[in-house]
């Protein structure tokens, strides 16, 4: 018998993603955001966010997707993971879902063009709609960050 | 009663405490006449006291009680401080910071301190057998039990200071039925009730006495609280066995009365049970028809202790992390009022707008103070250090004077706390390493007391704190052979070292070059690990040194999270903070008076030429083109004595900045201290002038 979680659902291109609602501290609407020069890529800059800087990354650019202005629906969600914070930008999120664990499945080798160490399985909702579980300290994982940009440059 | 809420305001003053009482140790060390200071240490000692005894911990403060004993009798003159006095009493305080630790691990602050005790008791008897104070007499005799108490005048001032701030003072008197079998115990009851409800001055006999059951009976007590007398002589009564209480009120006049007829009374002390009870309430009924009793009925016994403790305290202590709550909901507020201050301008009406300034004006001030809450002066760092290099001095048998400058040096509170430990260890190492003996003194013809400076001062977005002592300086052959023995460098390396490189060396880990292991410094770990430390504040060190004249340990930390005053610049649409402390001047230069060198950018300033570098083009701004235009604004920013030139596009003006650091998640960036918000609410990031200057 698996637990029951519930997640935060947000939408990165045409997949649906879920995460934990205990790791998400807020969502936000975009709010200004300073560049930070010579870093990342795909860290687009930092945000103040109640007096606390913190660094917002574009999760598109982060999974190697093709990135996209912002719109109305674009949001930051704040998510706090091994005493790392930071933002994530995604395409919109605006949904809380109920799951149970055991509707989870291993990730397939690649989804939506995300490797599968990103991912912590695929929840099948329903019959049309997946949603795509991500493991945070992976996506956090920095080291793993710096060997792929030495690599890119 | 939960004492649970009470320990750590407990263990906070203790902590001042022991901090004072060391601090003015030291002083009286040097003037060991000046009575004043005797007088500081004894209220320190006694407050101490009263705190250990409170919160229930005995041994703390019987220890305290011996000190007292000794600087009882070196107050009143009877016994003149020498240095194995001052050991002891050194002793007795280190015992008791061992004490007060103990409590704050979770420990119950229990600690075999009997030698420490029997030696102060050796003080106060082997100087002076036959003027013991009263209160550790163990032999008084039977006939004084009852008398009036005699009071001494610190006692005398407090309970007068008591009175006049409109504590009630009481004289009481306790009788203990005769077939009570357990007094001790009926009276320690007595106290206990008492104690819940006020202060005990001074009782006779003494509580010792009484607890050890040396007493006839009955005794009595000064007491102050705030308790109607009538009451208090019921709850007295209340406890089983005893024969008879009475309470008498005091105010100055009688209390001067009775501690005169007291002292008449007490040399002759052959009757005084009676005597100093008819007189004080001759005294009170006086009194009554004059004076009415006043107290302030708010008032509650805490209240009375500090009146009679005596140190009005002017600080209050928070916890940390509100203030960081503070800071972050202040940050809210400003961008609040810079909507406000828009919505205003838009609005156009008078009074709205005068609102708006008025209350930007007081955000202002109220910046000013949220930000300063947070910085710490160094001194807190540094004032337990003259103590440890006088008794470090004291082991080796040499002579040091411990000079301290910039100990006004203000530091966030976050790098205070980690500091403490490197430079303990660095002081430790040039008072044992760095400062020869006297003998190698004066055969090096300098003078038999070795300096070692202790220095704090800003300089840019940093603090340095600086280390120096006027001793042997590093021997280079010694250290190169020891380097190149430990295989820490090849033989060919060290030929090309200059002094200074060699002096690094030290920092090699499992690097030692003393003859001798010492177990003050020099175990071969020690320096390699102050300097990982100190890296992992983000700071760094660095030895100069000089063979013959002595050693400097510079260390250079950032100020991680503290204000700093800025010059706030643009470049497109982008903002940024330059401290101000790195910014020797700003100026305005035509294009054409840029000079290409080796490739490098020049510019011609005050007869020579310094480098310019563009920011625009060292972060990538995307939004401005500096060729385009005819004029470039630059700032020209100094590191040490060397100086560069950084064109930016505009200048904004001066503010004062708190640094936030970016974020755990991201990567140190060169050229990048650090980020602030600024009063719009948007992230600013701070630059970092030191690294532009290579």
């Amino acid at each position: 018998m698996g637990q029951d979680i519930k997640v935060i659902v947000f939408k990165l291109a045409n997949e649906e993603y879920g995460i934990e609602v205990e790791k998400v501290q807020t969502i936000e609407r975009i709010l200004p955001i300073t560049r930070v020069p010579k870093t990342f890529s795909f860290v687009k800059g930092v945000i103040n966010l109640r007096g606390v800087v913190i660094p917002v990354i574009d999760l598109r650019g982060r999974f190697g997707l093709p990135e996209a202005d912002f719109t109305e629906q674009s949001r930051i969600i704040i998510v706090t993971a091994e005493d790392l914070e930071v933002g994530f930008i995604v395409d919109s999120a605006n949904d809380v879902m109920d799951l149970n664990t055991d509707i989870i499945d291993a990730p397939p080798e690649v989804v939506g063009g995300i490797k599968a160490k990103y991912l912590d399985g695929v929840a099948r909702v329903s019959e049309e709609r997946l949603l795509i579980m991500l493991n945070l300290s992976e996506v956090l994982n920095r080291s793993e960050i710096i060997q792929l940009e030495s690599i890119e440059g | 009663m939960d004492m649970n809420q009470y320990l750590s305001m407990f263990l906070d003053e203790s902590n001042d405490h022991l901090q004072s009482l060391n601090e003015k140790m030291l002083e009286l060390e040097d003037n060991p006449e000046d009575i004043s200071i005797v007088q500081i240490i004894f209220r320190s000692a006694h407050t101490l006291k009263g705190m250990a005894a409170t919160m229930g911990f005995e041994d703390l403060a019987s220890l305290t009680h011996q000190m007292e004993n000794v600087l009882d009798l070196v107050r009143n003159d009877k016994l003149k401080m020498q240095d194995f006095i001052f050991d002891t009493l050194f002793k007795s305080l280190d015992a008791l910071q061992s004490m007060v630790q103990d409590i704050a691990n979770g420990g119950e602050g229990k600690e075999d301190v009997t030698s420490i005790v029997s030696s102060l008791q050796a003080i106060v008897r082997g100087e002076n057998p036959l003027e013991q104070p009263s209160a550790s007499s163990s032999n008084v005799e039977p006939t004084m039990t009852t008398a009036a108490i005699q009071l001494d005048e610190f006692q005398y001032s407090v309970l007068e200071q008591s009175i006049s701030e409109g504590h009630k003072v009481s004289y009481i008197e306790v009788a203990i039925r005769r077939d009570c079998q357990l007094k001790a115990v009926r009276a320690y009851m007595v106290f206990d009730l008492l104690e819940r409800f006020g202060e005990v001055i001074k009782s006779s006999p003494s509580v010792q006495d009484i607890e050890q059951d040396k007493f006839d009976y009955s005794f009595s007590l000064y007491y102050i609280t705030q308790q109607d007398d009538a009451e208090l002589e019921q709850m007295i009564l209340n406890l089983s066995e005893i024969e008879r209480a009475s309470v008498v009120a005091l105010d100055a006049e009688t209390l001067k009365q009775v501690s005169q007829e007291v002292s008449t009374q007490a040399a002759a002390a052959v009757e005084a049970p009676e005597i100093p009870k008819e007189k004080t309430s001759v005294a009170m009924e006086i009194d009554k028809t004059t004076v009415p009793v006043k107290t302030d009925s708010n008032a509650n016994a805490p209240q009375a202790k500090k009146a009679a403790a005596n140190t009005p305290s002017r600080t209050i202590r928070v916890d940390i992390e509100r203030l960081d709550v503070l800071m972050n909901l202040f940050s809210e507020l400003l961008i609040d009022r810079v909507r406000l201050e828009q919505l205003a301008g838009e609005v156009k009406r008078a009074d709205l707008t005068e609102t708006v300034e008025h209350m930007s004006r007081v955000s202002t001030d109220l910046q000013n103070i949220v930000l300063k809450l947070r910085m710490v002066q160094i001194d807190t760092v540094f004032n337990r250090f003259p103590r440890m290099v006088r008794d470090l001095a004291k082991t080796l048998n040499k002579k040091i004077d411990l000079v301290i400058e910039g100990a006004d040096t203000e530091l966030d509170r976050t790098v205070i706390d980690e500091i403490g430990d490197p430079l303990v260890h660095l002081l430790r190492n040039a008072v044992d390493h760095g400062v020869e003996s006297t003998e190698d003194r004066l055969a090096a013809g300098k003078s038999d007391t070795g300096t070692v400076l202790l220095k704090a001062f800003h300089s840019g977005n940093h603090v340095f704190i600086e280390i120096q002592d006027d001793g042997y300086g590093v021997n280079r052959d010694k250290v190169l052979a020891k380097a190149v023995k430990n295989s820490v460098v090849t033989a060919e390396q060290a030929s090309s070292y200059t002094d200074d490189e060699v002096a690094q060396l030290l920092f090699a880990a499992g690097f030692s070059t003393a003859d001798t292991i010492s177990d003050i410094s020099g175990r071969g770990v020690g320096l390699d690990v102050v300097k990982s430390k100190i890296e992992s504040l983000g700071g760094t060190v660095v030895i100069s040194s000089k063979w013959g004249q002595g050693t400097k340990f510079s260390v250079q930390l950032p100020l991680t999270l503290s204000i700093i005053s800025a010059m706030l610049i643009q470049i497109g649409s982008e903002k940024y903070a330059i401290p101000l402390s790195s910014i020797v001047e700003t100026g305005l230069i035509e294009r054409n008076q840029i000079r290409s060198v080796h490739g490098y950018n020049m510019v011609s300033y005050r007869n020579s030429h310094i480098p310019l570098l563009s920011l625009a083009q060292i972060f990538g701004v995307p939004d401005f083109d500096e060729e385009a235009e005819e004029e470039t604004e630059i700032v020209v920013i100094r590191k040490g004595d060397r100086l560069a030139a950084l064109s930016v596009q505009e200048f904004i003006g001066q503010n004062e900045i708190v640094i936030k650091n970016l974020g755990k998640y991201l990567p140190s960036i060169q050229g990048i201290a650090g980020a602030t918000i600024l009063g719009d609410g948007q992230v600013a990031l701070i630059i970092d002038p030191n690294t532009f200057i290579k």
